[in-house]
């Protein structure tokens, strides 16, 4: 049943499941507010996201119901003129934005203004998943030293060419997406990116991306970042790795270093 | 012994497919010569000969090349682009503004870069792109929206992107840039749209502009006088042939378009300055060290953006560095290029426009009467396809257009901004009103009254033709020759031509199925020699049969 559809869409309907609605917010606000140990996952949980769609009802006046009301602003699509980090989103509703009319909710409590978030990560789905997103200067320094992710990936412009370009992933990836690629890289990295390794037939062997392949040859950038073109007759064996090269950092950063990872990464739109 | 042999093979395959992968310095470029595989300047080197010291393929054995790949441009139209490669990747663009990076052994591709022009470019000629220029790891490219792109090799990202000149008022770029040291150097087009040109460069790194030379003199600027009133404002002089460079000199040459309107040169008397000339300029500073103008205040639009050929001869006993010129007005020109003497001129098509030359090199002009016959006609006795110099057989090589008129008129044409300013027309001199014009029909019925093309071998220390070798159809193809004295070039007729460089005979011809509009270029990949060609939609390559 649709517990996410919270705020006044269909009247009729809404009349019809309210009663059913406010048993399951009450549950999941008990649940949440009795569980207060903060998630290790670095997203928002279920009762979150559903406590959250209750309180959207504050909300809908001005953002509307797909929260796309406000010119260039898009709550579930994640698209804000100024917002970038969760931390942006609770200044936001403690301050408001008084010169385009957005008021500032300082009743809301810390859990509240939480489950409100939640609920426009989840994308207004109360099944989805709500990505906790963090600062964009600490991921930036994150990419670039503890990650590791400057060594292979090339942003605007710097870096190497082995592992993909990041400069627009912003505009490609959702936030989910980056963190199941951040914890369970193999699982997640589309086919198009997965390296080859080629062995010659005098036994060297060559890694790679692949930009392009043919029933006879094969285009890579090698991980000395040089464009190679190979003959297959030339080679021993060619095989498309199934794994991916990159580490999973589900141990080795927090799930908070990781929101400011995606927080950076969320902010690269290309130039 | 055995173990050795069995180590050299190996070492041979892990140099074959680990290409050299070493940055292209701008040192590399200065002695693109010492590595003739590669091609590094649009016309091969410096001092733009469009000559290759491969020898693979030679007189004996060229009728044995075969079609080893071909590469479809992904929008129709002539395509002009010379490709760059390096180390075994070929560098190209396809129009408008697309820029790809292949292999240049199987034609596979790397990647794509695509520019996203204004979509309100105005060009005069189609939308072509003559190709890129290396430095480093970036290739640069010019726009048809006037924007200079700076693309990192390895992936086809643009790093840079700066506007040169305003497309609204119809400045565009199509010539491929020169890098010269730390700049790229690169000009505008437009001269059909009043606009007032220039050459600049840019700082390979940052994109900052370091210097501009006008082709128009400003208001106080020397060269000003040759204009009447305010025409030097929209006096056109556009860039749109890539220029050479001495590097003993540090001078690079630049040759000038029409002025501006074309036609009529009532709205622009003087000898305007320095349309149709060709620009020596320092390559640090940009400033004018000298220029020489081959046709003075033009009514026909005879552009001298021809590539200048810089060659070193012995010119009346003494050994002179000189610069070797087929103009579009129809007169082959041997310049001092220290200092732009004029040394020696000498028609090399029909030509009544001038009738010779004053000691100081000024053409003596003789204007026809209203209604009849100039010659050369409009498109010139050469125009922008790429000549050769082969230092073996002393020649010098042009794709001509012969005994071909055309019938001027001229009119006043006031100045708008972004619009057309021609001054006047042309028509083709031909005896019957069916008689093709620039734009041909599927089925060739071009007729003697038009005029014909010709590959011409001229001695430039005589200006006389050694060996000419005609074609039914006139020509737009480019000329390479190479150091196993093999001519290769192309014409509207769609053959691809091998001729013998000392004799012009053919020794082996490929008819590709659309007009050859562009140079040929050889390069080598793991021992391999390959030539390769642009026709119509298709870009060709060929290498001897194995």
């Amino acid at each position: 049943m649709d517990i996410a559809w919270p705020v006044g869409y269909n009247p009729t309907i809404m009349h019809g499941i309210r009663p059913l609605l406010w048993a399951a917010v009450a549950i999941a606000l008990s649940v949440r507010l009795t569980a207060q140990a903060p998630p290790q996952t670095g997203q928002y949980d279920r009762t979150q996201i559903t406590a959250g769609g209750i309180l959207y009802g504050q909300c809908v006046a001005c953002h509307g119901p797909n929260g796309d009301q406000i010119p260039n602003v898009d709550l579930r699509r994640g698209q804000f003129p100024t917002v970038v980090s969760d931390a942006d989103l609770v200044r936001l509703l403690a301050t408001g934005k008084p010169a385009s009319g957005m008021p500032s909710f300082p009743m809301l409590r810390t859990d509240e203004v939480t489950a409100l978030i939640a609920y426009i990560r989840s994308g207004f789905d109360a099944m989805g998943a709500a990505m906790k997103i963090g600062d964009p200067a600490r991921g930036e320094a994150l990419f670039s030293g503890k990650g590791g992710c400057a060594t292979c990936h090339r942003v605007n412009g710097n870096g190497p060419y082995s592992a993909t370009d990041l400069s627009e992933i912003g505009l490609i990836r959702k936030p989910t997406s980056l963190e199941r690629a951040l914890v369970d890289p193999t699982a997640s990295i589309i086919p198009a990116n997965r390296s080859v390794r080629a062995v010659t037939r005098d036994g060297r062997t060559i890694r790679g991306r692949r930009l392009n392949e043919d029933y006879y040859t094969i285009q890579l950038i090698d991980e000395q970042s040089r464009l190679v073109s190979l003959a297959k007759a030339d080679l021993r064996s060619f095989e498309v790795v199934q794994t991916s090269s990159m580490p999973s950092y589900a141990t080795t950063l927090t799930a908070d270093e990781r929101a400011d990872l995606i927080g950076y990464l969320l902010s690269l739109k290309g130039r | 012994m055995k173990k050795l042999t069995k180590l050299f093979v190996g070492l041979l395959l892990v140099a074959a497919t680990y290409r050299l992968d070493a940055q292209v310095t701008a040192d590399r470029i200065l002695r693109a010569a010492d590595e003739p595989q590669n091609w590094l300047t649009y016309s091969g080197g410096y001092a733009s000969q469009r000559y290759s010291l491969l020898r693979q393929i030679d007189t004996t054995n060229v009728k044995n090349l075969e079609l080893k790949w071909m590469m479809q441009n992904q929008v129709f139209g002539p395509w002009e682009t010379s490709p760059l490669v390096v180390d075994g990747i070929m560098y190209l663009t396809q129009r408008p503004n697309d820029v790809i990076a292949l292999d240049a052994k199987t034609g596979r591709m790397f990647w794509l870069y695509r520019y996203t022009n204004s979509g309100r470019q105005t060009v005069c000629c189609g939308a072509e792109n003559r190709g890129v220029a290396i430095l480093g790891d970036r290739l640069f490219m010019g726009t048809l929206d006037a924007h200079l792109v700076a693309i990192d090799t390895k992936n086809g990202k643009p790093l840079w992107n700066v506007q040169v000149a305003d497309d609204k008022l119809a400045y565009s770029i199509t010539v491929s840039p020169l890098v010269v040291k730390d700049k790229v150097i690169i000009g505008v087009g437009g001269a059909e749209y009043g606009i007032r040109g220039f050459v600049a460069a840019y700082d390979a790194k940052s994109g900052r502009e370091v210097w501009r030379f006008y082709t128009i003199p400003g208001k106080g600027e020397p060269g000003i006088e040759t204009w009447s009133g305010e025409a030097h404002e929209h006096g056109g002089g556009s860039i749109w042939v890539t220029g050479s460079y001495d590097p003993a000199l540090n001078l690079t040459y630049w040759g000038v378009g029409n002025p501006g309107p074309d036609y009529n040169p009532d709205q622009r008397k003087g000898d305007n300055l320095y349309t149709d000339s060709v620009a020596a300029l320092d390559a640090d500073t940009g400033k004018l060290k000298w220029h020489y103008q081959f046709t003075p205040n033009d009514p026909y639009d005879y552009d001298s953006v021809q590539v200048p050929v810089l060659a070193d001869l012995m010119w009346k006993g003494s050994m002179t560095k000189a610069m070797l010129f087929a103009n579009r007005n129809g007169n082959f020109y041997v310049l001092d290029r220290e200092n732009g003497r004029f040394l020696s001129g000498t028609p090399f098509v029909k030509v009544n426009w001038m009738s010779g030359w004053d000691e100081g090199g000024r053409p003596i002009l003789t204007p026809q009467p209203p209604g009849m016959s100039t010659y050369p006609g409009n498109q010139g006795g050469t125009n922008w396809y790429s000549p050769s110099y082969s230092p073996r057989t002393g020649l010098f090589y042009v794709s001509a257009w012969e005994n071909y008129g055309s019938i001027y008129r001229k009119e006043n044409t006031p100045y708008q901004a972004g619009r057309r300013f021609n001054g006047g027309g042309f028509q083709v001199t031909a005896p019957n009103p069916d008689a093709p014009g620039m734009r041909r029909y599927p089925i060739n019925v071009w007729t003697d009254a038009v005029g014909r093309g010709a590959v011409i071998a001229i001695d430039p220390k005589t200006g006389q033709p050694k060996w000419k070798f005609p074609m039914y159809d006139v020509t737009d193809g480019g000329i390479l020759t190479t150091a196993g004295d093999v001519l290769f070039t192309g014409n509207r007729e769609g053959y691809f031509h091998a001729l013998d460089a000392r004799t012009g005979n053919v020794l082996w011809k490929s008819q590709l199925g659309g007009a050859i509009m562009s140079a040929p270029v050889t390069y080598s990949v793991d021992g391999k020699q390959y030539v390769i060609v642009n026709s119509g939609n298709v870009m060709a390559t060929f290498a001897l049969r194995e």
